[in-house]
Order: C-alpha cells, then structure tokens, then sequence
C-alpha cells in the first residue's frame, strides 16, 4: 500500500455513502442521500462528500432535489468553490415550467451564503419578483431580504427595493404579506446600523396609501401574514383620530382568529391605535371587544397561555377594567405548569376587588396546600397582597393565615408570618390579637425573614407583649450567630422596647447594644447600633421621635414597570419584551447600552439618584447568575447586565436580602434624625433615594414590606417613593 | 423570526435541526441541550441566554426548539412549534422519537416549506398535503400543471380549497364536541366551569359551496328572531379562517366556503349556564395515621335515553399508601401505586344512574408526617347527543352554482378529559 495515498480512505461509512451516492441505481443514490442528511443532522461532518452529493442535484424527483439543497446550505460554506458547480442548475432551475421548482430554487440560493452564488442571484430573483405564479413571487420577496442581509448594495443597485415597493400593490395577498415582511426585515437590518441616515432607501415607511392596501389585505392572508400585517400596523402613525378609529374597526374582526399570535397581534394594534380615538364610547367598545379573546387564550396549549398571560398582565396595568369580572378564569388548575399558575395567581390578585375576595381567598387557601413549596409561598404572599390590597377583606385574610399558621408545616408558617408583618404595617394596631399565635411559633422559624419580621412585629408592640423582654431576649442571646438581617431587626427591636419600658429592660439593651458594637463584623449593624447608642445617651427623646416616628402605609402598586415603559410595552404586545417586561435592548443588544436606558426610563430624569442605580447595579452583579431566567449565562454570548435583571431579581429571596441590605443603610436612620421633612431637602439627595427604598423608619423593618408588598416595584424605586408618600 | 429549529430527544441528541438565518450557529443546539435538557430545574418555556432566546415546547419526550435572535413574536413562535406538531401528527400519527426519526426527510421538507428566512409561510395541512406526499413527486409537464394549480390555490383568497372538487353524493358531517372545564371546591361549590367547545366538520361537497351556519347563539337570534328561548350565550368564538370575520363581525352571520374534507370550523367559549352531565360527592376521611376511608357517589345529570360512556375516576391516595380495598357495583376499580391513584373505569352510565364506590387506603407509617396534599379527584368521560352548554346547531345551508341537493349530519359530543376536578 502506498503511504502517500492521497486518496479517500477505502473504508468507513463515508466510503459507503460514495459509491452509493455514485451509484447507477436511482433508488440506491436516493437512499444514500437520506442517510447523509441523517448523518448530517446529527453531526457528523459529510462535507467531503460534496461533489458526490451534487453530482444528484439534477434529477426530476423533487424531493430529492430538495434534499441536496438542504445538504447545499449546510455545506456551501465549507466548499464555496464547488458551489459554482450547482449555480447552472440553480439558474435552470428558476426557469422550470413548475412554479414549485422555480420557487424551490429561489428559495434556496438565498439561503447559500456564498459570494460566487449571490453574483448569479441577481438574474434569476429579477425574473421571479415578476412570474406570473404568486408562490414564485412571493418566495422571491423574502428572497431580497435574504440578499440585503448579505450584501445590501446588489439590492439597492438592481432596484429591488423599488420593486418591493410595487409589490405592496399585488393582487395575491400572500405576496403582499411576504412583501412586507420583507421590507420590515430590511427595515430593521437597516435601522440596526447606527449610521443609518433617515434617508436610507431601506426604511420602510408606511404611507396612508400603503395602510389601506395593508387593511384589505390583512382580511385575505394567512395567519402568518396577518401577523406580518399587524406588526406592519402596529408601526404606523396615524395622521388623524378618523384615521385611527377606522384602523382599529378594521382590525377588531381579527380577535376572531384561532391563531393566538393573530389575536395578540390585533391587541397590540388596537392598543396603539386606541391613544388617536378620543371618542369614549368607541373606546369603551373595544375594550369591551377584547376581553373574550384573551380569555380564550387561556384555552391555549400552555406556553401560549403564558404569553397571553404575560401580555394581561401588562394590559391590566394600563387599562385595569379590562377584564374587571372574570377573575374566576384564572384560577389555577391542578395540573397546569408552575409557570402559568405563577403568572394567574398574580393576575387573580391584580383583579382582586371587595366582591371577589372571598373566592380569591378560598381558593389561594386551596394553593396553600398544594405540593410545590414555590408555589404555596407565592399564594400566602398573594394572600397578604390582597389583604393590603383590600380593606373589607383584610379581617377575612387574616382569618385564613392563622388557619394556614395552624398547620404547623414549616414554610407555611414562616411565609405566613412574613406577611403577617405588611399586614400590621398597612393596618397599624388592628390585629394585636394575633400576636400571641404568632409568639407561639418563634420556634419554628429558621428563615431569616420570617424570624426579622416577627422581631419585627414583638419591637412594634412591645408595649404591648407583656413578655417582649423575654421573647427577644431569646434572640439577644443568639445575637452573633444570626444573619444580619435578623440582627437589623433585634436591635432595633430592642431599642423601641427600650423607649416603650424604659425601666425593666435596661440590661437588655445594654446587652445588644454591646454585643453589636464589640461582636458584630457587619460594619451596617454596628454602625446602627452606635447610632442608637449615642441617639440614647445624649437625647432620649430625640431617640424616642426618631424611633418610634410615624411610618408611612403601605400600599399595593398599581404598576410594576415605569409608566413610559409600560407605554413602549403596551407596544410590543406579544413579543419577548413583553413577555420579560422589560425594554427588548435588555436582552438582544448589548447588556450595558440597554441597562442604561432601562435606568433612563425607570426613573424620573429630573431626580438623578447615582446611589440607588449603584446600589442596584450592585445587586445585579452579585445576582449575574440569577439573571432573566435563574440560568448560567452562556459563557460564549454577551451578558445581559444592569438593570435588566433586577426585575427577576426581587422574586428570588437572596436578592430581597441584598435589597434589604440596601436599606440597613445607616443613612436611613440619618435621614429619619432631621425627622420626615428632610425627606424632600435637596441638601440630602442621596438619602432621598435610600428612603424610598428603605421606608421612612428609622428600623429598616420598614423597607422588608415594602419590598415584599411592592415587590414587583423594586426595579423602579420610583414607584416606591410614590406609594410611600 | 425564527433564526433555527430544532427537535432533541430526551437525551438531547438532536434528531431535525434546521438554520433558517445566518444569525446562529448549529452548535447552538449544544446550549441548550446544557441549560435546559440536562437541567433538573427548567421554570419557564422560553430562556433567554445572552442575546439568544429558546423557546421550547415538549411533546412525548421531545423537545422542539426555536431559537431566535432579536425581540421576536413569543407567541407566534410558540404557536408555530403548536403547527409543526399538528401537521406531524396529520402526517404520520403520532409525535415522537420514532416517528421523527422515521420520517426525517419529510419532517425536514416540511419544516422547510412552511418557514422561510424565519417567518412562518403556509401551513395549512390540506393544501401541504397536496404537494408534500409520502410518495415522491416525479417532475413532468403534468406535474408543472398541477402544481401550478396547487401554487395557486396555497397563495389564494381561497388557499384552502381548490376548484375542481367532484363528489356524487353530497353531505357535510358537523360533529359539535364540548370539552367541559370544572373545579369544584369541597363543599360542592362550582368555583369554575366552562365549556371549550369545537365545532368540527366534514364537508364533502362539489364545486365552491357557499355555507352558512346558524346556532342558537344569543348574539345571533338577537339579529334574526326575537323570543327564542333556547338561546346559549356564548363568551367568545374564533373561526377557521375560511370564514368571513368582518362579515361576523357586521351582521353575526358565519359565512364561509369550506376547505375540502375535515377542518375545525369554530371554537366557542361559554361560561354561563354550563350543564355538568356527572355529579360527583366525595367523602373521604383520614383515620388516624395509617387508614384514609373514601365513599364517592356518582350522579348523572342528564336524560334516561342518554348515556355517559368510557368513565374514568383518577382517586388520588396519599404518597404512603400500600394497598387500597375497593367496593364497587359498576365498572372496576384499582390501585395504581405508580401515580398515587385509584382508577375506577365505568363503561356506562345511563341517565338517572347512580354510582356508588367506597375504599379504605391503608397506609405506611412514615417518620416525619407531612400534610397530604389532597389532589383532586380526576374524571372523564363522554356523553353523545348532549352539550353542556346548550349549544344547537338550527341551520346549515349550502348554495353552490349546480344547486345539487346536499344532506347534512349534525352529531354532539361532551367530554371531560383531565380538567374535570372536584377537590375533596
């Protein structure tokens, strides 16, 4: 055997696949194709077979002629100069009698990324933009996308663009849909580039004329296409309010379509187009119309049903009577995924009104029982939501926590008792009742949340609990093995015992006082506890205002994103950016940019509030891996940073601590010393911004409700301030 | 749009991947077979890593995978996923790593017809079926012809149906199938019940017929007759597209030419007055720690002449039960240890029946007792010739050219299939 062979190996599966691929019967060559796109599919690298596979490509059997093409687009890459080879068949192809064939071939150099290809594109594309069969044309109008994506100048010097222009005007409606997604394809390659000037021939603009074109054909196409159609729509700006409300009575008839995306689609436009109609009750009609449709969605296969439940929950934060009485659709059903369970329970609390409650309830109690821990955490939670939520049916809430506390299993009465803690905080001295049963429970706490909050509630009234000394004297004792949270709450905890019973619990607060300042490695807990020490020592009574200080109620936010971005949200109905809620640079572009005008939007660009966004972004990175979905970010692709993950954030415990953390700040009880007003003094800015967050009380207690009550607002500290005063 | 397309197996060997825009790599597939196949903790149906989104949806043990670059359309790519399965299914019965392996070739001619560049093109089964076969399509002048008709008809007003249908008998089947929907709290109270109903049809009928549909909508007597008392309201429909939705829209009327052969002409929604054909009232007692005792008592609902057919009870047990004595006088029941459940199966229920079923669990003493969860009871069955909600079908009128005589069969169907529960 000769050592310098060169020549393929004689054996092995590729060997095989040779010889058969070269064989002279029709039906073994066919075969042996099949099983190079099998092998193809799984991995395994065929690409020397390429001339071999291509020797097949003219044949009249079209399925196989499709398989080779599919072969072709894998592997032109790797042999761009054996493409040349099938560019004649190609272009005969685009002159066959059969419109598939012609089609098929159009189609499939486009997908060839090969420059040797695309010279010989711009003939064939040319003819096919003007065949006289509609499933030609309408292949050879995503074609010139597929080409602009390549090399944008052919399109603009063949005139490809203008002829897309044209086709708008086409008879067939499918061609029109494919033509505009198109042109929104290269509207949006073009409008990625940042020196796109306005000018650029590739920005698709929208006349009125191009509208009414876009309306009749949307009534005609396929789903796809009205989807196309719709997303088209959902750009235009209407010149006038008559414009607008015959766009939207246009539209109104697609919430009929039993393609979800249609419906969602239809939303969004009429959404958008509903800000030009001033007339009240057209207005009131469609928001009338659309509340069946998406009920309906909820009939959806699950992963649809997420979406549509996504997007409700953006849209009740815009217009919460939409859906004011079908709060019962969007009870959880046993064997929904947790995913869409999560999504209704928040819906069903948003929904949540003084008629409704006592079935809310009755059925989140239901929840409680339930398997999955997440899940029962989030229904107690949702509880307490309702309960500060609604005045009437806050006795009734309190009812079915202490029936959950009953239970004695573990993190029911621990998530029970950290929403016990909003409830006292929204209704302050309603239900003291309650305390010893929750006394009762110290021992099942291990959580430090639950174990902050009870500590929490026993500092609140300690004038109260005859036994406060005893109760927290427990967690004195324990004082440096606990988290720093947990000591946060025992200190302050203390020092209000202190100011209630200033007599019997002297050596109490020595204790901690001490143990905090000589013990404790957490710079925020000792620098507290020298605070109150000093605050004790030279003004008991300045102590006693700032301590004690009134606390601002607590409410349920309306919203959970800024209004501007709601705004863009309510824009971008059914796609990824509504689904994540959050503005689509987050996730697409690069992490930083989008962080950075995610910040633009959250907060009010007259109040800069650096140590907030430090603070935040702070909290980001720590949590990087906690990001969007609670995954490792894939270490090959850009990070998604910033802010943009904050929002994910809030709903994980860790990331309630560190917002707590934020808090502990000792700045907060600075603040509370110039008493409430310095709140809006200018000499303290950033303080300010630390107040939101924090509450106004000098124990940060008053921050764990408001990031737990609030919690879908912490990516927007503004809201927070908004509830708070 | 759609940037790739993938199915894995449960392994997360990929068996169909299919780059529909340059944006994405094939070792693409590696990340998420990493981040989510080989996951134990997957909690949402789409993930986002980077700048790169997968939206999955899972089906017998597969996994289709769409991955998309940009701000796309979640819930079309969700429903695209939906559309390949279903025309999958139309197309060799059953979906999974059999038949997806078995059928690659067509699966990746498919997937490649029906999506371009990302954006999802025709996919209507009837008209795919035209010019994607099992058999394979020698190219000739006829052929040319024929799939010059068949381009047409996919891209047409009418994309459903093509012209030159010929049957010697005419009729159309309308089959109108209620899913029913129930949750009932333990105390017997009704805290959700609605009914998604289908209204399926048949049509075999010559030329390009004209059809229009009449129900005893509420919406739509109101048009036409004042004072029927039968009148259902029904919350929300949404039609095939063969049908005229700015004409529905206008004048409530369901006008429509009809693809050739099967095709689900509307869904409908109704909430208000839903007849629940089976009552169940469910007693069940823990007794002490080591025994749970269940008497059930199955009410129909529903006319003599009729009967409930294929009655299925999933009884749920707790996770320490070691055996389960039943006693029933209809039907059998048994012990599945696997799913925690007694399943007890009832061929027949004629109206005015009643069921009876009692049971005692005996149960394992465990160290740490944890409370148990009390999944609801689970039923299904069927009953033809009954709608839950009342829905009738008063007309269905065919006008075609030839004016031929056509005979129409109206049947209906109410089931319950895993969403009929009552907690106990």
């Amino acid at each position: 055997m000769n050592v310098f062979a060169r020549a393929a190996p004689k054996k092995g599966e590729n060997f095989e696949l040779r010889a058969d691929l070269n064989s002279e019967y029709r039906d073994k060559r066919k075969d042996a194709i099949k099983r190079v796109i099998a092998n193809m599919t799984v991995g395994k690298d065929v690409s020397g077979l390429f001339p071999d596979v291509l020797k097949n490509m003219q044949t009249e059997d079209i399925e196989q002629k499709k398989l080779v093409y599919l072969y072709l687009i894998n592997y032109a890459k790797t042999q761009p100069d054996l493409v040349i080879l099938a560019v004649n068949t190609f272009v005969k192809d685009s002159d066959d009698s059969n419109p598939l064939i012609r089609a098929l071939a159009i189609r499939t150099m486009g997908c060839i990324r090969v420059e040797k290809i695309i010279d010989y594109l711009s003939g064939p594309l040319q003819k096919c933009l003007h065949d006289e069969n509609p499933y030609v044309r309408k292949t050879a109008a995503l074609c010139v996308a597929k080409l602009y994506d390549l090399k944008p100048e052919l399109v603009l010097e063949n005139g490809f663009l203008e002829q897309l222009h044209d086709m708008i005007s086409d008879s067939n409606p499918m061609v029109v849909a494919n033509t505009v997604t198109a042109l929104s394809d290269i509207h949006i390659a073009a409008t990625s580039q940042p020196s796109t000037s306005s000018s650029d021939p590739a920005i698709f603009v929208i006349t009125s004329t191009i509208l009414n074109k876009l309306l009749i054909a949307l009534n005609e196409c396929s789903e796809w296409g009205r989807v196309a159609i719709l997303s088209a729509l959902a750009r235009y700006e209407a010149q006038d309010e008559k414009e607008s409300e015959h766009i939207c009575e246009r539209v109104v008839p697609q919430f009929q379509h039993v393609n979800g995306s249609v419906v969602l689609g239809a939303v969004r436009v009429i959404m958008i187009h509903m800000r030009g109609v001033r007339r009240e009750e057209l207005t009131r009609q469609l928001v009338r119309k659309m509340a069946p449709p998406l009920v309906t969605l909820l009939s959806s296969p699950p992963e649809v049903q997420w979406v549509a439940l996504r997007n409700i929950n953006l849209l009740l934060q815009k217009r919460s009577d939409i859906l004011s009485n079908e709060m019962r659709v969007f009870f959880c059903k046993y064997n929904d995924p947790l995913y869409v369970k999560v999504e209704k329970l928040d819906i069903m609390v948003r929904l949540a009104n003084e008629h409704n409650v006592d079935a809310l309830l009755s059925e989140l109690k239901e929840y409680a029982s339930e398997v999955d821990v997440d899940f029962v955490r989030r229904s107690i939670k949702a509880i307490g939501q309702a309960a500060v939520k609604i005045d009437a049916g806050a006795e009734r809430c309190v009812n079915v926590l202490l029936d959950l506390i009953a239970t004695r299993v573990s993190y029911v009465v621990q998530e029970a008792v950290v929403v016990m803690k909003d409830i006292f905080r929204r209704y302050p001295s309603t239900y003291e009742g309650v305390i010893p049963t929750l006394c009762a429970n110290l021992e099942e706490l291990d959580e430090p949340e639950a174990k902050a909050s009870l500590i929490w509630i026993i500092g609140e009234y300690a004038n109260k609990i005859d036994n406060a000394d005893e109760l927290l004297g427990i967690f004195v004792d324990t004082f440096t093995e606990e988290s720093y949270s947990v000591q946060l709450q025992t200190l302050t905890a203390v020092v209000k015992l202190f100011l209630f019973k200033p007599d019997t619990s002297q050596a109490i607060v020595q204790r901690v006082l001490n143990t905090a300042t000589k013990d404790c490695d957490s710079p925020d807990v000792r620098d507290r506890a020298y605070i109150y020490w000093r605050l004790l020592s030279t003004d008991p009574g300045a102590a006693k205002s700032v301590v004690l200080a009134h606390r601002p109620p607590i409410s349920l936010p309306r919203t959970t994103v800024a209004p501007a971005l709601l705004n863009e949200l309510i824009g971008e109905i059914s796609s990824l950016a509504s689904v994540y809620q959050k503005p689509a640079e987050t996730f697409i572009g690069q992490g930083r940019i989008g962080a950075d005008s995610m910040q633009r939007k959250g907060t009010d660009p007259a109040d800069d509030r650096p140590s907030t966004q430090k603070a935040l972004q702070t909290v980001v990175a720590g949590q990087q891996s906690e990001n969007l979905l609670d995954f490792d970010d894939d270490p090959a692709s850009d990070q998604p940073t910033g802010l943009a993950a904050t929002q994910v954030l809030q709903q994980t415990p860790a990331a309630a601590n560190l917002l707590a953390g934020t808090s502990s700040n000792p700045l907060d009880d600075l603040v509370s010393i110039f008493g409430n007003t310095s709140v809006a003094s200018p000499t303290a800015p950033q303080q300010n911004a630390f107040g939101g967050l924090g509450g106004l009380g000098v124990g940060s207690p008053a921050l764990t409700p408001v990031s737990q009550v609030a919690s879908p607002a912490s990516a927007n500290p503004q809201e927070d301030l908004l509830g708070l005063f | 749009m759609i940037s790739a397309f993938f199915i894995f197996n449960q392994k997360g060997e990929v068996l169909i991947s299919r780059l529909y825009r340059p944006d994405v790599r094939r070792s693409i597939s590696d990340v998420f077979r990493i981040q989510v196949i080989s996951s134990s903790d997957v909690r949402s149906p789409i993930i986002t890593l980077g700048s790169t989104s997968f939206f999955h949806v899972r089906i017998n043990n597969l996994y289709l995978v769409a991955v998309t670059k940009n701000n796309a359309n979640a819930a079309l790519v969700f429903e695209f996923c939906y559309r390949v399965i279903s025309i999958c299914k139309s197309y060799f019965g059953k979906v999974d790593e059999e038949s997806v392996k078995n059928n690659f070739v067509l699966i990746y001619e498919l997937i490649d017809e029906i999506n371009d560049f990302g954006y999802p093109q025709n996919s209507e089964i009837d008209t795919l079926k035209t010019y994607i076969t099992t058999e394979s399509i020698v190219s000739s002048q006829i052929a040319a012809e024929e799939s010059s008709k068949i381009t047409t008809q996919a891209t047409g007003a009418t994309s459903w149906r093509r012209g030159d249908v010929k049957y010697k008998k005419n009729e159309a089947f309308v089959d109108v199938v209620e899913t029913v929907n129930l949750s009932m709290s333990a105390k017997g109270t009704v805290l959700r019940a609605d009914v998604d109903g289908h209204i399926q049809m048949r049509a075999y009928l010559s030329g390009t017929p004209e059809c229009k549909f009449g129900l005893n909508d509420k919406l739509v007597i109101d048009k036409s007759e004042r004072g029927a008392i039968d009148a259902v309201e029904l919350d929300d429909c949404r039609f095939h597209q063969c049908v005229r939705l700015n004409e529905f829209d206008s004048t409530r009327t369901i006008s429509f030419v009809p693809p050739d052969g099967e095709f689900e002409l509307m869904t409908y929604r109704a909430t208000t007055n839903v007849k629940l054909p089976l009552r169940v009232i469910a007693t069940v007692n823990e007794i002490g720690t080591t025994q749970v005792s269940y008497v059930l008592v199955v009410k129909t609902n529903f006319g003599n002449k009729l009967s409930a057919t294929n009655v299925v009870l999933r009884i749920p047990t707790p996770l320490n039960t070691t055996s389960v004595d039943c006693k029933v006088q209809n039907g059998k029941a048994k012990y599945v240890p696997e799913e925690n459940v007694v399943v007890w199966k009832v061929p027949r229920v004629q109206g005015g029946q009643e069921l009876s079923f009692t049971a005692t669990a005996h149960l394992t003493s465990t160290t740490h007792r944890q409370v148990w969860a009390r999944p609801p009871i689970d039923v299904d069955f069927q009953v033809l010739m009954f709608t839950s909600s009342g829905l009738i079908v008063r007309f269905l009128k065919v006008f075609e050219k030839s004016n031929y005589h056509s005979i129409k069969w109206v049947r209906y169907l109410t089931k319950a299939s895993g969403s009929y529960q009552i907690r106990f």
